[in-house]
């Protein structure tokens, strides 16, 4: 029964001993030791490894109420001031921190819902501005030309192939939907209010 | 300045944007001189991620040369060769205190379940990245560090994430010498948890794919044995097979939210995004270790939830091990094994695409096109 490992107590061998894996492979077991690795123990009390100079840092002035999770006691000394919230966007997003915690869905699916209401409204904005969204540069595809678009994808057998053609229609598809319930709601109350 | 901006999901370009200004004392401004694009910058290139704003600048690699300090700042000077770590921490509260430097408190308003980090939209703190040409580098007496001399660029701008989040990821496996790892994904973080398996004394390092350029780079790079799972039936049987229908000892995820080989996974979380991620490869981990085994989840997910196999798991006796890489902890080993010549992290950069030219450098990346692997975005000269 020594080959029906697993059902008895020994381990299976190994087709390579340590001293032909170390001729092999650069460096094999140099850090051997599972008790001398970097993150060894996970928890590594040094406060004074860092090199920071504070118990507690300085506090970063704040510009505008900077939305923050409401699992914080308060906002952070330091923080992000990349892309202030703007708005109907601004103001889901504004909701989404305000309201829910990070346990709850609706506090992520909210910022997902502003993260598209920011991506058309900043599109149709930039059409009356001086730089418009020009979508054949910002998608990059052309470099499907210059980078064998067509090898890269039948000359292996990539399992992500299988969807690229079903790919524009999942990701349009739910916006092409929103826009004909849209439209067809809207035709609708029209009618009624002109009726 | 020029800046890589998000337009929307697929769609980034470069405009110019005001350049950073020091915000807080300890604060630093950056000229970066090289970044890279990760495979988690995919997730927000995709639209994955939630609280990504339209104007955001991504880029948590990178590296450059100091332009100016705050005036706390005692650590660093102007015209300092600077690598940043993509984990931008305080250095003092509970955490950062306990070495969890991925994981300060101090740096997110937005999210307490996840540190800060540079260019990953807002829910880990709104700060732009380095996916241009200057970037606000808060606590830079605690994050930066001065590259060595003897350092090349590359191997610099490697260590900010992908090298130190894949040696990280087979410390989290807790291999003994002997062990069986296998790594799911040969992307730039799969790659380097292989290599690593084998420096921690791995006795069979397999690795797990369905991009053959990729497994190739597994063969070379990492000596590693590698299986293309679109070759295969079932590749949990496959790897039960391979390893006397026991199982690995230890199986790292290196994939992550958009993991494919499960067409319904796949669709819900990284196109219809019901799912904060594709845990296709985290099941594949989880059937494939033997029972009593440690799986290492580096792949990054979203903060929704995943159809993970938790039952399996459970039932199995295995120890899940997890987090964002304190990059930094990583660096004086990492040093040597580089100066050492056990790794040569710039091995794996197939590509060097100008700023200028980065919205095709992210639809090459995100295609998988032209064998990419690892693509650097050059911006400036360091010297």
């Amino acid at each position: 029964m020594t080959d029906h490992y697993g059902y008895t107590a020994a381990k299976p061998p190994l087709r390579e001993s340590s001293e032909q894996l170390r001729a092999r492979v650069p460096g094999w077991g140099v850090d051997l030791d599972p008790q001398d690795r970097p993150s060894v123990p996970k928890l590594q009390l040094d406060p004074d490894a860092t090199g920071a100079h504070w118990e507690f840092p300085e506090r970063q002035p704040e510009h505008w109420p900077r939305e923050r999770s409401i699992e914080h006691q308060f906002l952070t000394p330091v923080f992000g001031t990349a892309q202030p919230p703007r708005g109907l966007s601004g103001a889901i997003r504004k909701l989404a921190y305000a309201r829910y915690s990070e346990g709850r869905a609706a506090h992520w699916l909210l910022l997902m819902a502003a993260d598209r209401v920011d991506t058309v409204g900043s599109t149709l904005t930039s059409l009356a501005s001086p730089h418009p969204d020009n979508l054949l540069a910002e998608t990059g595809v052309l470099s499907e030309f210059k980078a064998h678009g067509l090898r890269s994808r039948l000359g292996e057998r990539r399992t992500d192939v299988v969807h690229h053609p079903l790919d524009p229609i999942i990701v349009a598809g739910p916006w092409l939907l929103l826009g004909v319930v849209a439209y067809r709601t809207a035709k609708r109350v029209a009618s009624r209010l002109r009726g | 300045m020029k800046a890589m901006t998000y337009r929307g999901p697929y769609r980034v370009r470069v405009e110019e944007k005001d350049r950073p200004r020091i915000e807080h004392p300890n604060d630093a401004i950056v000229r970066v001189a090289l970044a890279a694009i990760c495979g988690s910058d995919l997730h927000l290139y995709h639209g994955m991620m939630p609280d990504t704003r339209v104007g955001h600048t991504f880029g948590h690699e990178f590296i450059g040369v100091v332009d100016e300090v705050g005036p706390s700042v005692e650590n660093l000077q102007v015209g300092d060769r600077v690598m940043v770590p993509f984990n931008v921490f305080c250095g003092t509260c509970f955490f950062c205190a306990r070495g969890l430097y991925s994981n300060c408190h101090n740096v997110n308003p937005n999210a307490t379940a996840v540190g800060g980090i540079y260019g990953y939209s807002h829910t880990t703190g709104g700060y732009d990245g380095g996916q241009a040409e200057f970037v606000r580098v808060p606590f830079a007496d605690v994050g930066p560090s001065k590259i060595p001399d003897w350092m090349e660029d590359e191997d610099a701008v490697l260590l900010t994430d992908a090298l130190a989040t894949g040696y990280f990821g087979a410390q989290l496996g807790d291999i003994v010498e002997g062990d069986v790892v296998i790594v799911f994904g040969s992307g730039p973080v799969g790659l380097f948890a292989a290599k690593s398996a084998w420096l921690m004394g791995a006795g069979r390092v397999i690795v797990i794919d369905h991009l053959e350029h990729r497994l190739e780079k597994a063969r070379t790079f990492a000596q590693a044995e590698t299986y293309n799972f679109t070759e295969h039936d079932d590749i949990v049987v496959k790897m039960k097979k391979i390893t006397d229908f026991l199982g690995a000892d230890v199986a790292i995820d290196a994939v992550g939210a958009e993991a494919d080989g499960n067409l319904i996974q796949h669709v819900t979380s990284a196109k219809l995004k019901l799912q904060g991620g594709s845990p296709v490869a985290l099941n594949w981990a989880i059937d494939s270790v033997r029972k009593g085994g440690t799986v290492s989840v580096m792949g990054a997910y979203g903060p929704l939830f995943s159809a993970v196999k938790f039952g399996d798991a459970m039932n199995k006796g295995l120890t899940l091990r997890m987090n964002q890489c304190p990059v930094k902890r990583q660096w004086p080993r990492l040093f040597e094994h580089v100066h050492n010549g056990h790794l040569k992290p710039s091995d794996i950069v197939t590509h060097r695409i100008p700023l200028e030219h980065i919205a095709e450098g992210y639809h090459m990346f995100s295609a998988k096109l032209d064998g990419m692997i690892k693509p650097l975005i050059t911006v400036s000269a360091t010297s």
